[in-house]
């Protein structure tokens, strides 16, 4: 599931800068060497096609944690006094990385964090492909044009997730391992 | 794209004949080709396509994109309108958008104008202006959104394409309406039988009160606002009502052809 999610996110990253480029909401673009799809068409299909991976596994992943408590057990509770003592211990080199599968305040909220994010990228996303079909949806993201900046908030979140994410997954080699052969 | 379509030669193998053509391309262009074809290696490994075959992963994206059709059409709710909005939403000025510049937009003359109508219709009588404007309107301010993923506002003028349909006795069984316009290069779409019958789906001959001016597609434009702004047809010549999917400008280029909003 991670690494189907991983790929599935990589192709919606980068053919969303591809189609953000056809019409940018801010004063940049990005660099089409980086982007996916050739040209606004090619993005599309590859964001169209690409999403149907990441919605069904997501909705697995998510059902999955859900039933057999999963989310419960490894995602709470989380404490805001825990998630300061473990910011302090993770800045100093001082946080234990003895079990892997127990996790700190600070990868607790981090993840909980992206799941929600996650979601909102996925909703904010239908909101926008449908504005008239799904047009309550649109409405809760505040109309199209705005949902168009909560779609690219999530994808800068998620972006950001990232960079800690796999700086710190190559900081501690052993978790790699755990993520690789999945516990 | 007509290009591609008359490269199309009944009994040729396709891939042999596109493998063949890539023993003659030059080298640079041979090369963008495949790497355009490369970067597609990631969806093929998921899938377990053969890796060195680039086309099958085209061929899957254009599947998935006609699966997509399928599901949009599934998603179409034929009663679902459009959000309206007041005068004051209107977008001013309103974008002019092509795949041209406004001085080339076309320059039709309305005195000798006639809307041709063909396929599965009772009375193929072509239309003058004078007469589609004697026809009852309706006023419509809806967001017309572009591929592109921008937005605009903008109030059209025009009669239910759903009330001509009847009037020319058409065949609404039939699956496709498809449409011929005075762009360069010929510009066409198909629209969706049950889009065409959608109640604010319009034969537009008015723009914020006035007639169509040129940038927006004077004579005529259909306005779909359950479709994506290439869905809308400018400078239309002609509608042909027909059970065969003719393709279109974009739609040939790999815009997904259902394109709903």
């Amino acid at each position: 599931m991670h690494w189907l999610n991983a790929v599935a996110i990589f192709m919606m990253i980068t053919s969303g800068w591809q189609i953000y480029n056809a019409s940018p909401l801010f004063k940049f673009s990005f660099p089409s060497s980086i982007t996916l799809g050739g040209w606004l068409a090619g993005g599309l299909l590859w964001h169209f096609a690409a999403m149907w991976l990441l919605m069904v596994n997501g909705l697995f992943y998510l059902v999955f944690g859900l039933i057999t408590g999963r989310f419960r057990k490894k995602l709470l509770p989380i404490t805001p006094s825990g998630v300061i003592a473990d910011t302090k211990a993770a800045l100093t080199f001082k946080l234990s990385h003895d079990d892997l599968s127990k996790y700190n305040n600070v990868q607790k909220l981090l993840y909980s964090g992206i799941i929600v994010v996650g979601i909102v990228i996925v909703l904010s996303g239908l909101s926008i492909w449908k504005p008239v079909q799904l047009q309550y949806l649109t409405a809760l993201f505040g109309g199209y044009d705005f949902a168009r900046y909560v779609h690219f908030t999530c994808m800068a979140l998620i972006c950001a997730f990232l960079v800690v994410h796999v700086l710190l997954a190559l900081l501690v080699p052993k978790s790699l391992r755990a993520m690789i052969i999945g516990h | 794209m007509g290009r591609m379509r008359s490269l199309l030669i009944p009994g040729v193998d396709k891939k042999l004949l596109i493998r063949d053509a890539l023993k003659v391309m030059p080298d640079l262009a041979r090369r963008r080709f495949l790497t355009g074809g490369a970067s597609l290696g990631a969806l093929t490994l998921l899938t377990g396509c053969d890796v060195t075959d680039s086309f099958s992963a085209d061929n899957l994206l254009t599947k998935i994109s006609k699966f997509n059709d399928a599901v949009q059409a599934l998603m179409f709710n034929p009663d679902a309108l459009a959000p309206t909005f007041p005068e004051s939403a209107i977008t001013k000025p309103f974008p002019f958008n092509a795949y041209y510049d406004l001085d080339d937009a076309p320059e039709v003359d309305g005195k000798t104008w006639k809307l041709e109508v063909r396929g599965l219709v009772d009375n193929k009588k072509p239309w003058t202006l004078e007469e589609l404007y004697k026809l009852p309107q309706v006023r419509q301010i809806t967001r017309h959104i572009c591929v592109e993923g921008w937005s605009a506002i903008g109030s059209w003028t025009g009669t239910p394409l759903r009330d001509f349909l009847k009037l020319i006795g058409a065949d609404t069984r039939a699956k496709y309406v498809w449409f011929q316009c005075a762009d360069k290069d010929g510009y066409n779409s198909p629209l969706d039988m049950r889009s065409a019958l959608h109640p604010q789906t319009q034969m537009t001959f008015k723009f914020a009160d006035e007639i169509l001016p040129t940038a927006y597609g004077f004579p005529m434009k259909i306005r779909v606002p359950t479709k994506l702004g290439f869905k809308n047809p400018k400078y239309v010549l002609s509608m042909e009502v027909t059970n065969d999917y003719k393709g279109g400008y974009w739609e040939d280029q790999g815009y997904n052809s259902f394109s709903g909003s």
